[in-house]
C-alpha cells in the first residue's frame, strides 16, 4: 500500500452543544475512492467540511504533502436571478487558481459542459449541468483529491449515471483520490474502494465489497436494507 | 452651475459609482437590511463630532468603521440572529444620535445637505470612491466564489473571514462617502436600489456592474441638480430618482 493521502485519527466535531462526530479513525491511499454513507443527520457533511478545514475539530486530520483539494458542496440553493453566469464562475475560479483561458477551455471540454451552461445565470442551470460546472471549476485548481457531498442529489437517473461515470473516469484516468458522500448504495458498491459508515451508535470502515453486509446496514440505518448483487452491479431494496 | 457646484457634483458621481459597485455584492449577499440599518450608526458619530467641533464626516466614518467591526463580530459568532441584532443596535444608534444633534444640523445629517465641498474634502471623496471601486473590481473573483459557496472559496485559497471584514469596511466607507449627499436615513437606499434595478436586466456580472453604476450615477445627477434648483436637501430627490428608475424597471417582464 502506498503512503496514505489522508490520515484521520480520533476525530471529533461539535456543533454547539451537539457532538456530531467522535473517535473517528480511518486512512485513505492515493487514488482510492472512499464512500461515506449513513442516515440523515449522522454527520457526513460535517465530516467533509471538517476535512476541508471549514469546521473546528479535535483529533487529527493529516493530508499528505502536496495535496490539493477540490470540493463539491451539497446541493446549493442559488437564486434564479443571481446575475452570475457559468463563465463568470469559471473565470473567477481560474483567476483564484492562477490559470488562464486555455485551462478553462480544457476543463470545459474534459467535463463535456455545453455552451448554454456558460452563458446562462448559474441559478437557472439544471442540477446535472450545475454539478458539472462545479466539477469543471474544481478541476481548474488541479486537485489530486476531490471531495463530493451527494453530487447526484436532485438529478434525474440518466444525469446521475453520466455524473457517476465522469467521477469514476477522473479517478481512473487522472489517479484522483475521491471522498464521496452518497445515499445510493448501488453506486457505492459499484465505484467505491473503501466505505466509511457513520451510524448513530457505531461507525465502520473497510473495503466496500466486504464491509457492506445486510446486518451492518440494518445496524447503521435502523431498518432492514438488502443489497442484491448481480454481475458486479448491485440493486438495493429497502 | 457654479464651479464649486460642479466639483460637488463630480464627487457625487464618483460616490454613486462606488455605491453602485459595492451595492451589487451587498444585494447578492442579501445584506439589504444591514445596508439600511448600518447607515444609521453614523448619526451618533456626527452628533459627537459636532459637540466636539470636529468634522462631522470624520465622526461618522469612525462610527461606521466601528459598526462594520461590530457586524463582522456578530456574524462570526452567530448566523441566525445577525439581522435582528443589526436592527436593534442600529435603531438605538439612530435614537442616540438624534438626541446629540438638533435643528438644522439634524435635518442635514438625516437627509443630506446641498452645498459645496472644501478642496481637501473633494479630493478625499474621490480617493475613497476609487478605493472602494478598486476593492470590488480586484476582489470580484474571491467575492463571486464566496457568494456561490464559502466552502468552495475556502478550498480555493480565499481567506473568507478576512474577505468579509474587508467587504464590510469598504461598505462602511461607501456609506460615509454618501452621507453628505443623502444623509444617514437615505444613504442605504443608494446602495440597494441601483443593483435591484440592475438585477432585473443583467445576466452576468459585468452586466450587473454596468447597470448598477449607470442607475446610481443617473439618479444622483438628476436628484442633485433638482435639489439644487429647488434649494432643498438632496437625499430625498436622489432616492426618488432611483425609485422612479426601479419603477420603470418593473415594466420589463423577465423571461
Amino acid at each position: 500500500m502506498t503512503e496514505p493521502v489522508l490520515q484521520v485519527g480520533n476525530l471529533g466535531v461539535r456543533l454547539g452543544a451537539q457532538e456530531v462526530l467522535r473517535h473517528l479513525d480511518f486512512s485513505l491511499a492515493r487514488g482510492q475512492s472512499l464512500a461515506v454513507i449513513g442516515p440523515n443527520g449522522s454527520g457526513k457533511t460535517v465530516l467533509l467540511r471538517a476535512l476541508i478545514g471549514a469546521l473546528p475539530h479535535t483529533g487529527s486530520i493529516r493530508w499528505a504533502a502536496g495535496t490539493r483539494l477540490g470540493y463539491l458542496p451539497q446541493k446549493l440553493d442559488l437564486e434564479r436571478d443571481l446575475p452570475v453566469s457559468g463563465a463568470d464562475l469559471l473565470h473567477a475560479r481560474a483567476a483564484l487558481a492562477g490559470v488562464g483561458r486555455a485551462d478553462i477551455a480544457a476543463a470545459v471540454a474534459a467535463i463535456g459542459l455545453d455552451e448554454a451552461a456558460l452563458v446562462r445565470p448559474v441559478g437557472t442551470l439544471a442540477g446535472g449541468q450545475f454539478q458539472r460546472l462545479l466539477i469543471a471549476g474544481a478541476l481548474l485548481s488541479r486537485p489530486n483529491v476531490l471531495l463530493l457531498d451527494e453530487p447526484a442529489a436532485g438529478i434525474d437517473a440518466p444525469g446521475q449515471e453520466r455524473l457517476n461515470e465522469l467521477i469514476h473516469r477522473l479517478q481512473l484516468e487522472d489517479g484522483m483520490t475521491t471522498v464521496m458522500v452518497s445515499h445510493d448504495l448501488s453506486v457505492v458498491y459499484r465505484y467505491a474502494d473503501q466505505v466509511l459508515c457513520l451510524g448513530r451508535e457505531r461507525t465502520c470502515f473497510g473495503p466496500a465489497r466486504t464491509a457492506l453486509t445486510p446486518e451492518l446496514l440494518q445496524d447503521i440505518y435502523g431498518a432492514p436494507i438488502a443489497l442484491h448483487v448481480h454481475d458486479g452491479s448491485a440493486h438495493e431494496h429497502a | 452651475m457654479s464651479m464649486p457646484e460642479v466639483t460637488s457634483l463630480a464627487v457625487a458621481v464618483c460616490m454613486a459609482a462606488a455605491a453602485g459597485l459595492i451595492g451589487c455584492f451587498a444585494l447578492m449577499r442579501r445584506m439589504t437590511l444591514a445596508a439600511d440599518a448600518m447607515s444609521h450608526v453614523a448619526l451618533p458619530g456626527i452628533g459627537i463630532a459636532l459637540m466636539l467641533r470636529l468634522n462631522p464626516l470624520a465622526g461618522a466614518l469612525l462610527m461606521l468603521l466601528v459598526g462594520a467591526l461590530l457586524i463582522w463580530g456578530i456574524q462570526r459568532r452567530t448566523r441566525i440572529a445577525t439581522e435582528t441584532v443589526i436592527g436593534v443596535v442600529f435603531s438605538v444608534a439612530l435614537a442616540v444620535g438624534s438626541t446629540l444633534a438638533s435643528g438644522e444640523e439634524l435635518i442635514d445629517a438625516l437627509l443630506g445637505s446641498p452645498g459645496t465641498l472644501a478642496g481637501w474634502e473633494a479630493l478625499a471623496g474621490v480617493a475613497a470612491a476609487a478605493l472602494v471601486a478598486l476593492f470590488v473590481l480586484r476582489m470580484r473573483n474571491a467575492l463571486v466564489v464566496t457568494l456561490v459557496s464559502p466552502d468552495i472559496a475556502l478550498t480555493s485559497g480565499v481567506a473568507v473571514a478576512r474577505l468579509d471584514l474587508y467587504f464590510l469596511l469598504a461598505f462602511a466607507l461607501t456609506i460615509a462617502l454618501g452621507l453628505r449627499y443623502l444623509g444617514v436615513l437615505l444613504m442605504g437606499s443608494l446602495i440597494i436600489i441601483p443593483p435591484a434595478v440592475a438585477r432585473r436586466f443583467a445576466r452576468n456580472l459585468d452586466g450587473m456592474f454596468a447597470w448598477s453604476v449607470a442607475v446610481a450615477v443617473l439618479a444622483t445627477v438628476v436628484g442633485s441638480v433638482t435639489a439644487s434648483l429647488a434649494g432643498r436637501q438632496s437625499g430625498p430627490f436622489i432616492v426618488i430618482s432611483a425609485g422612479a428608475l426601479f419603477g420603470l424597471s418593473l415594466l420589463r417582464r423577465r423571461e
